[in-house]
């Protein structure tokens, strides 16, 4: 294949049919609006439905339904519309059922604006819903990542049957990179699960509602153990300049890119900086975040947000090494220079 | 061998109704059941169970159920439908679901014509939480919350929603029935019928919206209820047909 | 090669749709390429600007703060960013309008009566492809020929007809560029 030119928008919503994903659910908001423009032409094209709801609360509902006839299905949203959402993804959740939610997360809280930002981390990682659950949260950084990680996306919310979000903000959004898409035919998986009509086996129900706590104990202990082996097995971390560094900037999303130009002008400089960016969000990588630190005297994660990764870099460095946090807020998006400047400053902390 | 003359209908299982005596979910459930079954469309059905007394419906449903978050049953089974074009897809929803906290997705099913078949069960009350007021509750009727009776000033007044979606271009088929003698309870047998057969033929949205008894927040005997139903809940909420798509009553009668 | 290029300008004036080109043809041409609209504080002031970057290397960040290249079309995208030109950096401006010289003795500055060379050749909205153009001429960061390319796919069957206006547009800047700026 070879390469287009395309915005992170297009390129997701392009992964997700070639993922064999045919159904899409969402509503109009800003910035992810090309995901739904895109698919509301492409998806008809491949005999898929588009379907625009009345409310994020209808699109992520029928999600659900959709998701638990069995069927490969997305929705993409914003971060105010993602907070409609989230009664539905704890039943997703709950009910086991495999879909993919795209954030495009803009600046927040209450309606915010449409500049990109980082500040639902916490709510993908730990608060998106009522209950134990935990979600697959995937933070890609170029737009060729957003194509690869949404059709992985979707192999492990059918691999787990667990929803799987993946995390972006507008500046990835709306930004045009070179993708290349695969040739190879997407994993599938068997559903017989799926409420298709119970011809020729057993009944099968979708549900969420278990009124003996001890019932409902063993749904959460089954949730616990399935998320463990997800722990186990899908960490994911990109190191750059990690084996020798001192200083380590623990970055995701739009925001590593940035602070990926700040390590190498660090390193012109000869601080040994190093950038350690976790991609899956959760399970946060706490192994590859402890070798990433291993020579490390000091830790800086730069986000877009008020430092909602500096608790999973503290535990994961098990406060071994002091955590610093340099952030903008509000769509504000930091320069690799106001990141430099911090590693500056953290070096002659360290080293006098 | 004895002649079997009565049977219970295989659309439902053997888990016993959780429902209170003289309830009259017990009644439409076999209902909706006893069509399916004749219809000869169990196998193809999917159906989704609301929030509210009717929740356990996917234990007594012998079929493929997924039970939806409160009031999104409408959406819940337009994700099944869309991907199971040619399945029938019903959902089972109370006045609490259905016409508070469920209303947009209601009424956008009904406007996008969606091919569901909706079994709506009004009994002025949100049973399940223990007989408080609900957008169906008649003016002056006394519930855990509106103690002095429901007044207009306050809370406004009674959704008609049979009437409401009628108007809606994309609903093929819309109906109130009741339950309170057998002959009313033959024909919501036929409005159910008339409403699956209206999503067999592919020509859109069909609800039957059934005036239900609800003795045990009502405070009455089951017999009472009955009656108080016939006397109060019909005068306001009048049955019969109020959208027939000409399609239908050609194709599906 | 490492070029970052910051191109500004009015709303209508074909800002982000030159620079997409641009990212286009850098990566037809095998170059690492990226593009963005304006975000956070530039999107203020009325101006539409975009980023791009077509390097050599791998690309850190698609943001652009102190570009090589500024291709100005209208004075507050010039008041903007003018002095955040690296040295050695190039300044492409619109003197159809804009009626003085950049302030930044460190970058080579060129201006390019863009829209009266576009309303010339008949067409004001092709005033982007003059500069685009000149750009090329001067700083040879892709080939006529690429961007020609790109020119074609981007407008596509719906648009064809204006190729050889925008073909054109391009030629008269590089023309100019060679006749009046070299």
């Amino acid at each position: 294949m070879p390469k287009e030119l395309m915005d992170g928008n297009r390129a997701m919503a392009e992964a997700a049919v070639r993922a064999g994903c045919r159904y899409f659910f969402g509503y109009p908001i800003t910035p992810q609006s090309e995901i739904p423009e895109y698919l509301s032409l492409r998806l008809p094209q491949v005999g898929g439905v588009y379907l625009q709801a009345e409310s994020e609360v209808s699109a992520i509902n029928m999600v659900y339904g959709a998701a638990g006839a069995g069927a490969r299905v997305l929705t993409a949203s914003s971060s105010p519309g993602i907070s409609l959402m989230s009664e539905g993804i704890s039943y997703i959740a709950a009910a086991e059922l495999p879909c993919v939610i795209i954030n495009v997360m803009r600046g927040g809280p209450g309606l915010g604006n449409i500049a990109p930002a980082q500040g639902d981390y916490n709510q993908a990682v730990r608060g998106i819903g009522h209950g134990d659950f935990n979600l697959i949260v995937l933070a890609p950084n170029s737009v060729q990542e957003m194509a690869d990680y949404t059709i992985l996306a979707f192999e492990l919310a059918d691999k787990y049957r667990n929803p799987v979000m993946i995390l972006v903000d507008g500046l990835l959004g709306q930004m045009m990179e070179p993708v290349e898409f695969k040739e190879e035919p997407p994993k599938q998986f068997p559903k017989p699960w799926a409420t298709t009509g119970a011809k020729d086996r057993p009944r099968n129900i979708i549900n969420t509602l278990f009124i003996e706590p001890e019932e409902l104990e063993r749904l959460n202990l089954k949730l616990q153990e399935k998320y463990e082996q997800i722990k186990q097995e899908e960490c994911r971390c990109e190191n750059y300049l990690t084996e020798d560094a001192e200083i380590i900037v623990a970055a995701f999303g739009s925001c590593s890119r940035i602070a990926k130009a700040a390590v190498e002008e660090a390193r012109e400089l000869g601080i040994k900086a190093g950038l350690c960016r976790p991609i899956t969000l959760w399970p946060f990588p706490e192994e590859s975040v402890r070798k990433a630190a291993q020579k490390a005297k000091a830790c800086l994660t730069a986000e877009m947000n008020a430092g909602q990764m500096v608790f999973d870099v503290r535990m994961a460095l098990k406060d071994r090494i002091p955590v610093h946090h340099y952030g903008r807020m509000g769509g504000a998006v930091p320069t690799p220079g106001e990141i430099l400047a911090q590693i500056k400053k953290i070096e002659v902390q360290i080293n006098g | 061998m004895d002649k079997v003359i009565a049977s219970r209908t295989k659309g439902l299982t053997d888990v016993p109704f959780h429902y209170c005596p003289g309830c009259a979910h017990g009644i439409v459930h076999r209902l909706v059941a006893e069509v399916l079954e004749e219809l000869e469309i169990m196998e193809k059905t999917i159906g989704v169970a609301p929030v509210g007394c009717s929740v356990f419906a996917y234990n007594y449903f012998n079929m493929d159920m997924q039970q939806a978050p409160h009031g999104r049953a409408p959406a819940v089974a337009t994700g099944i439908k869309r991907v199971h074009p040619h399945s029938v897809v019903f959902t089972y929803q109370g006045d609490g679901d259905l016409a508070a906290i469920g209303t947009a997705e209601i009424v956008h099913a009904a406007a996008r014509g969606e091919n569901i078949t909706v079994i709506f069960i009004n009994n002025t009350t949100y049973g399940m939480t223990g007989g408080q007021s609900a957008p169906t509750t008649l003016l002056g009727q006394k519930t855990k919350t509106t103690p002095l009776g429901r007044d207009k000033e306050v809370n406004g007044y009674p959704i008609r929603v049979a009437e409401m979606l009628s108007t809606l271009e994309g609903a093929a088929y819309i109906a109130r029935t009741a339950v309170f003698d057998p002959p009313h309870v033959n024909k919501t047998k036929k409005a159910i019928t008339k409403a699956f057969n209206t999503q067999l033929k592919g020509l859109g949205f069909s609800m039957v919206e059934v005036l239900a008894n609800c003795p045990t927040n009502w405070n009455m005997t089951p017999l009472d209820s009955l009656e108080w139903l016939k006397e109060n809940m019909v005068p306001y909420y009048p049955l019969g047909e109020f959208k027939v798509s000409e399609e239908v009553d050609r194709n599906a009668s | 090669m490492h070029h970052e290029i910051i191109i500004a300008g009015f709303g209508g004036q074909g800002i982000l749709f030159a620079g997409q080109l641009l990212t286009h043809a850098g990566m037809v041409e095998g170059k690492h390429v990226s593009w963005i609209p304006s975000y956070g504080p530039e999107m203020r002031g009325g101006t539409a600007n975009c980023s791009v970057v077509i390097s050599d290397r791998g690309i850190s960040s698609p943001i652009v703060t102190e570009p090589t290249i500024l291709m100005a079309f209208n004075g507050p995208s010039l008041e903007k960013f003018e002095n955040r030109i690296k040295p050695e950096g190039f300044i492409f401006y619109n003197s159809s309008i804009i009626k003085r010289d950049p302030q930044n003795p460190k970058a080579s500055s060129y201006g390019v009566p863009v829209n009266e060379m576009a309303e010339g050749l008949g067409n004001s909205k092709v005033a982007n492809m003059v500069m685009l153009g000149a750009l090329i001429e001067i700083t040879k960061i892709v080939s006529p020929e690429t961007l020609l390319l790109s020119l074609e796919k981007a407008l596509g069957r719906r648009k064809k007809n204006m190729l050889s206006l925008n073909e054109e547009a391009l030629k008269a800047g590089r023309e100019y560029a060679v006749q009046r700026l070299k």
